[in-house]
């Protein structure tokens, strides 16, 4: 049974890509077969987020237009047997993508025997964003604790809730989960940032995770590496916890409450 | 925070705002979009305001909604300025 997860978030620039990136190698790196597509037409990311992006031939226009197989287009990665890449074309024509087409590579990923399909959705709420979410199991929401992206993200919930196949076939609907990201707790205790527990009380779903900002964020990102894979840093170890979240173990959130400081730095500032 | 800090005004906590500013927009937006709880809320607002100017004369900006959450339930706040000296009622 394939799962369709969409990392989705209304705003630009929260992380939706880098959390694409992390998630889909954190569930490789259990063992399942994972499938991470870019869905931002004309805007390609994903494959300089994953470090592969010199070894893009085929994209997912490509694909759909019938001008390649799917398995010619899909890159897998250098690092793990079971992820495998579908960039983004760099067209500018913003018809490109098609609902029959992303279904067709959706269903063909489904009889490779995929366990996952991450959907990486472009900002806004034009063709690209809702044809990312139109065929999603669950959703994952990337939301940073700022106002304007608060607000976004609760208008893709509305989306979620009613342009969706699930929502469409009526039943249970797209299971929807919170991600945080870019959360300082230092601003948190200090009152300059709204806290974990304001953003799920204020957009009433669960929390998968919580990831603080971190310096290994954009490090990550020059080297190609997605940060799951720099284990020493905070970030990569708080999406190693959401992906285990998302194969439904319990752990604890870390990196949500600010570091005490001692005597001497409460003194003289920091 | 340094101990010269303690001097300074603390400013206001900006997070609880946020926090306040999202709650009211978040609803009111939800209820536009056909979602959730209360779509009344909006009419519910102006017939309140309606009903207070039959015996004040309030400015409609006056009006302020907060909704707070209270263990399981939602509690909503409306607080109205009155203006200093009371103003006769508005004929008809």
């Amino acid at each position: 049974m394939t799962e369709i997860i969409v990392v989705t978030s209304g705003k630009g620039g929260v992380g939706k890509t880098t959390s694409s990136a992390s998630l889909a190698v954190g569930l490789a790196r259990r063992g399942k077969k994972v499938a991470v597509i870019d869905f931002d037409v004309g805007l390609r990311n994903l494959d300089l987020i994953m470090g592969c992006e010199r070894r893009v031939v085929y994209d997912f226009v490509n694909v759909i237009q019938g001008e390649c197989t799917l398995k010619q287009a899909l890159i897998k990665d250098k690092r793990i047997d079971t992820l495998y890449v579908l960039a983004a074309s760099q067209t500018r024509d913003k018809d490109a993508l098609s609902k029959e087409g992303v279904e067709r590579v959706l269903s063909e990923l489904a009889e490779d025997g995929f366990d996952y399909v991450i959907c990486d959705s472009p900002a806004g709420i034009e063709k690209g964003a809702s044809l990312a979410m139109y065929f999603a199991d669950r959703a994952i929401v990337v939301v940073n604790p700022e106002v304007s992206s608060v607000r976004d993200s609760d208008r893709i919930l509305g989306l979620l809730a009613s342009k969706t196949r699930r929502a469409e076939q009526g039943g249970s609907g797209v299971e929807q989960h919170l991600l945080l990201t870019r959360y300082n707790p230092e601003r948190v205790a200090n009152g300059d940032m709204m806290g974990v527990n304001d953003v799920k009380e204020i957009l009433g779903i669960e929390v998968l995770g919580v990831i603080p900002e971190s310096a290994g964020v954009l490090t990550a990102s020059n080297s190609g590496v997605p940060v799951i894979l720099d284990e020493a840093s905070d970030a990569g170890q708080a999406y190693a916890d959401a992906v285990a979240r998302l194969c439904g173990e319990e752990r604890p959130m870390r990196f949500v409450d600010a570091q005490k400081k001692g005597l001497l730095a409460r003194i003289f500032g920091s | 925070m340094g101990l010269f800090d303690l001097f300074r005004s603390r400013p206001k906590n900006t997070a609880s705002v946020a926090a306040e500013r999202l709650r009211i927009i978040v609803m009111q937006e939800r209820s536009a979009d056909g979602r959730g709880s209360p779509d009344y809320l909006p009419m519910m607002r102006r017939e309140i305001l309606e009903v207070i100017r039959k015996y004040v004369n309030v400015d409609p900006e006056a009006i302020d909604i907060h909704v707070t959450r209270e263990g399981e339930g939602e509690v909503l706040e409306l607080s109205v300025a009155l203006p200093e000296k009371t103003s006769p009622p508005v004929a008809g």
